[in-house]
């Protein structure tokens, strides 16, 4: 569904991600883990065409999206939850839920918004209210329900889990897993990586910029190596 | 009586300097950018006022003609100008900004000479009188036709698709992109909207003052962005609110006598703003949580 081959990304003179392969089959839910700065996020804005890979090539749903503008990029499919969820603080929670269905006509935006609000009844009680105003938690399940509401095939997550209390972290995975179940295929980026391989069938290990290892999830878990650098021991 | 007058003065003044600043807000608020060559969009409108009249054109074809032109003008100012620099720093492009300002102002004089020239744009004439108050139409017309803009501009904003981006992409652009926004578009969008609202200021602009020179919208850009600055640049309702004041203030001085101190105290107010409460009237300290 999304293949990525031989990617280089730089900021300036930084090379931060050196020559990274990966692929991700419809129906999975693939992980990245890695060290912060290792490159994972960089990955994700390449994907999404937010940054540029100088060499390689990018494809998804056998069209080649290397040179593709990001917003052309969410209309293919293709939807990223960004790094610190980024909602629009000043808009309202349906505000924001709108603005997800800004690629689609507007007819067939309700059926979609009662769907999100049948999964996260949180959002349906604060619906009026200012992104802002919601918490770490609220607001993680806002910026997957925005970018649900683009109707994407793969859905990209960039550290979920981060800043939230252990017991919002194993909801939102929850949600993750359901969301895959229901079709939608996920690449999920964390540094929480034990729970990460825990939802995931495969998993690839991010240094420095490049990929060092990548097997199926439940291997990984129990891989000596990944265990003491990821997992504490 | 005096008072009411004066008044009605005021807001016809302040209502001008709204419609220009709210194209300085808005280009800011999108892009971060003081489009310094805002104001020139006003003096080239001017221009296209004189020549469009003098070719015997209908009146009312020439005020469209001035909007359209001005808006065309804000597009292209944008394409060849600042769509190349999307990705330079921010002071790359203000001076840029500044350039073309000047490049304008230079070949306006190059053009059609730095003599001022007189522009009478046909207006209704007359006036009506409650009780011992006269108000001229020309007043009335330009308060009325300026709130009218704002209402449209509000409608634009809040409840069409591309005002809905525009306010996604002022506030978080990489946030809009992934929701499928193409950020170019609505940025030369809100560049045409702001200049829109531009042509329509400097179509009242010059029935106030009939006189067209290379450097007319020089200051009153200058004004313009002031009212921007202190109502809060970025905000839509603060440009509105500080263009008003600023009318307001002008004609205060004005009326007490110290007319030559009028572009003085607006200047004063500028550096006065910019010391005690910089984010403006209605702007604030954006508070986030992470």
């Amino acid at each position: 569904m999304l293949k990525v081959t031989d990617i280089n990304v730089y900021y300036g003179n930084i090379h931060a991600i050196k020559g990274v392969s990966f692929d991700v089959h419809q129906g999975e839910i693939v992980t990245l883990i890695g060290a912060n700065g290792a490159g994972k996020s960089t990955i994700l804005k390449a994907v999404s065409g937010l940054l540029r890979s100088k060499t390689g090539s990018i494809s998804f749903l056998d069209s080649d999206i290397g040179a593709a503008t990001a917003h052309n990029i969410v209309r293919r499919g293709l939807v990223q939850v960004p790094e610190g969820r980024r909602i629009f603080l000043k808009m309202s929670v349906q505000q924001n839920l709108e603005m997800g269905n800004y690629i689609h006509h507007r007819s067939v935006m309700n059926e979609k918004l009662e769907d999100i609000f049948t999964r996260f009844p949180r959002l349906k009680e604060r619906r009026k209210q200012l992104g802002g105003t919601l918490s770490g938690g609220e607001q993680q399940m806002l910026a997957i329900g925005r970018a649900m509401m683009t109707s994407p095939q793969l859905l990209m997550l960039d550290e979920p889990s981060m800043g939230l209390a252990p017991l919002l972290v194993e909801q939102i995975f929850d949600i993750i897993t359901e969301l895959n179940a229901s079709g939608v295929t996920v690449l999920l980026v964390e540094q929480n990586a034990r729970m990460a391989l825990s939802v995931a069938h495969r998993g690839y290990v991010l240094e420095t910029g490049r990929i060092v290892a990548s097997a199926p999830a439940d291997e990984l878990l129990e891989d000596e190596a990944v265990r003491r650098a990821y997992l504490g021991g | 009586m005096l008072f009411v007058a004066q008044l009605v003065n005021a807001l016809q003044l302040g209502s001008i300097y709204a419609l220009i600043a709210l194209g300085y807000s808005m280009v800011y608020g999108i892009i971060k950018l003081l489009n310094f060559a805002h104001g020139d969009v006003i003096m080239v409108g001017g221009y296209i006022a004189i020549f469009s009249l003098a070719a015997g054109m209908h009146p009312a074809v020439a005020i469209i003609l001035v909007i359209v032109g001005c808006t065309a003008l804000a597009i292209i100012m944008e394409k060849l100008a600042y769509t190349p620099l999307r990705n330079a720093p921010r002071i790359s492009v203000l001076i840029t900004a500044i350039g073309i300002s000047i490049l304008l102002q230079n070949l306006a004089q190059l053009f059609f000479g730095a003599r001022p020239r007189p522009l009478h744009i046909p207006f209704p004439t007359g006036s009506i009188s409650i009780g011992e108050i006269t108000l001229a139409y020309p007043m009335l017309i330009t308060i009325g036709s300026a709130i009218l803009s704002m209402l449209m501009l509000n409608y634009i904003v809040h409840r069409t698709k591309l005002g809905k981006a525009m306010r996604a992409v002022s506030e978080d652009t990489d946030a809009a992109r992934l929701m499928g926004i193409n950020v170019n578009s609505v940025i030369t969008f809100t560049f045409a909207l702001g200049a829109a609202l531009a042509g329509i200021g400097a179509v009242l602009y010059f029935v106030r003052l009939p006189v067209v020179a290379p450097t007319a919208g020089a200051m009153l850009g200058l004004k313009a962005f002031i009212a921007a600055v202190f109502g809060g640049i970025g905000s839509i309702p603060g440009a509105m609110l500080g263009g008003f004041a600023i009318g307001i203030l002008e004609v205060i001085v004005n009326a007490s006598g110290f007319s030559r101190w009028t572009d003085g105290a607006v200047f004063l107010v500028l550096i006065i703003i910019l010391l005690v409460r910089p984010a403006g009237l209605v702007g604030k300290p954006t508070i986030e949580k992470v």
